[in-house]
């Protein structure tokens, strides 16, 4: 527990001082800035509750994005510039390490996630939204984030280079993303589990999304966090101790 | 400290060490010299836990390297070829994460962080960015990490790699100061670093250990008159102009005539001088330049053996590739 807070400290402030996560932070706020205002205010006289699902549809979008751009650097980023060296000479076990790296990524995209608050709040001014459906929705944006942080540290983990962990992780999110339209091309009960599988169309589309807060997708985006967690967890020790 | 049984590493099918079997007592300051390539990183790499042997047994302060190496990094500091350094934090703070890695409370690093940075001399530096430090303070920056936890074991790969001349006599200091209170194991192909620093020396050729002792020890291996206290002379002479052009045996019945000399041997020309490589019993290189001047000769050169360690290392390396070939 001691290792994960040394490192999450660590892993925070690096995200705090580089330009890179401002850089992220800054371009998901003007992509979501301009999505709103193509999207949810442009198009018509709309329902509040509709223009905040809208919000949400594409906010769960650049939020995987930038989960990705943010956790590719967590483990190849030390490989490529020799610092990976002193956490595996550290008495610091390999779960330390990728849990302390990804609560701190976490906790940064949380915070990213959060200032883009002032869209709901707009729609507020001129109609009427619950805040249950604010806070559901948000809720979805931090686990939907948090599993493609997983994803992110999983190819990070992989890859000795920064740019192959960023392909590899967009391939694998993207990947993740499809199932649900590859199994609609399928026969059940293939397509049942398939569906159930997808990252975004049966877990957040038709709940968090909606507003509608579901225990069963909480624990499917818990479960897919932890996989991916545990596989790069693995993988580090395949890579570390051999 | 160290027990090595057996040892070795294969990367895929290539070898990179090994089987290799040696121990290092506490206290001591071992050299690992040898070519590029000949394994020594990697058998840094294995005491300090980062690798895995292949096969054999490793033990550091008689805990098992393979079955515990969490207790093992523990006793050890590591500072690798390419000093592990995050160049966004500070220094004071990229040594206190490094302490706090290692285990060290706050209490223990508020004590231990300024010797650890007066050690290492990097006061001035200590709010400084590693991204903004000269590569002789980064690696300082990178021994006072390898410290900061007070390790028994000090695994120094290449410390003097890219430093400049002053940088690197600062840095031979700095482990002669660190040798006081760790076993140091250090690994270089720059011969002076292991001769003025290390107590005893591993050669390591092609991944196996050619030789192991002290300088003296291997010496006697490869140069048995010179252990034995003969000492070899190099001598460049122009002889005295006197209308005769074969003076050279005039010089060598001079040289062969002193108290001392037992032997007298041509060694070729150099401009306009005589080479002679003169075995004598003692160190009598004053004399012997005192004789020739008295007796009108020119003295150009004049010297002791050659680099000692040199001589050892070209010695056990050649006579390593002959007996393979």
């Amino acid at each position: 527990m001691r290792a994960i807070s040394i490192i999450f400290r660590r892993e925070l402030a690096a995200y705090l001082r580089s330009p890179v996560g401002y850089v992220i932070a800054a371009l998901l706020l003007l992509v979501c800035g301009i999505l709103f205002q193509a999207k949810a205010l442009g198009e018509g006289k709309l329902l509040s509750a509709t223009v905040l699902q809208r919000f949400f549809e594409f906010s769960s979008g650049t939020t995987v994005v930038m989960a990705i751009a943010l956790s590719i650097r967590l483990v190849a980023e030390e490989r490529q510039t020799h610092t990976m060296i002193l956490l595996n000479t550290s008495p610091v076990r390999d779960a330390e390490i990728i849990i302390g790296k990804f609560l701190a990524a976490f906790v940064f995209l949380c915070g990213i996630v959060v200032l883009s608050l002032y869209m709901p709040l707009l729609i507020q001014v001129n109609g009427k939204i619950t805040t249950s459906q604010v806070v559901v929705g948000y809720i979805g944006l931090f686990l939907i984030g948090g599993a493609s942080l997983a994803i992110g540290i999983f190819a990070s983990s992989l890859a000795r280079h920064q740019l192959v962990a960023a392909a590899l992780g967009a391939a694998l999110a993207g990947i993740m993303y499809l199932l649900y339209e590859l199994a609609k091309k399928l026969p059940a009960p293939l397509s049942t589990v398939l569906k159930d599988l997808g990252l975004w169309n049966a877990h957040f589309q038709t709940s968090f999304m909606q507003g509608v807060f579901s225990l069963k997708d909480v624990v499917y985006y818990g479960a897919v966090t932890y996989f991916f967690l545990l596989l790069a967890i693995k993988t580090l020790e395949a890579k570390r101790w051999q | 400290m160290i027990r090595a049984e057996n040892v070795s590493k294969y990367f895929g099918a290539k070898r990179a060490l090994g089987p290799v079997s040696f121990e290092i007592e506490e206290g001591e300051t071992v050299g690992f010299l040898g070519l590029n390539g000949a394994g020594k990183t990697t058998a840094l790499r294995i005491f300090a836990c980062d690798l895995r042997p292949s096969s054999g047994t490793v033990s550091v302060g008689a805990i098992d390297a393979v079955r515990n190496p969490h207790e093992v990094r523990k006793l050890v500091g590591f500072l690798p070829e390419n000093p592990p350094l995050y160049a966004d934090m500070q220094v004071s703070e990229y040594l206190a994460f490094a302490g706090r890695l290692r285990g060290l409370s706050a209490s223990q690093l508020k004590k231990r962080l300024p010797d650890v940075i007066e050690a290492t001399n990097l006061g001035g530096v200590q709010n400084d960015l590693i991204l903004t430090l000269s590569h002789g303070f980064r690696q300082r920056v990178g021994v006072a990490q390898a410290i900061v936890h007070e390790p028994k074991l000090l695994i120094l790969d290449e410390p003097t790699r890219g430093l400049d001349p002053v940088q690197i006599v600062e840095m031979r200091n700095l482990v002669r100061n660190l040798k006081k209170a760790h076993t140091v194991l250090i690994s270089s192909h720059i011969l002076t670093e292991i001769s003025e620093t290390c107590d005893r020396i591993l050669m390591l050729g092609e991944g196996e250990i050619i030789a192991s002792g002290t300088e003296e020890s291997l010496l006697s291996k490869v140069e048995p008159d010179v252990a034995t206290g003969t000492w070899r002379i190099g001598v460049a002479v122009v002889p005295k102009a006197d209308g005769d052009p074969y003076r050279e045996p005039v010089v060598k019945n001079l040289l062969s005539g002193l108290p001392g000399i037992t032997e007298v041997v041509d060694a070729g020309r150099e401009d306009n001088a005589q080479c002679f490589e003169v075995l004598a019993d003692r160190d009598i290189r004053a004399e012997l330049c005192r004789a020739l001047i008295e007796a009108g000769h020119g003295v150009v050169r004049l010297g002791g053996s050659a680099r000692k360690l040199e001589n050892i290392f070209l010695k056990l390396v050649q006579g390593g590739d002959r007996a393979r070939n």
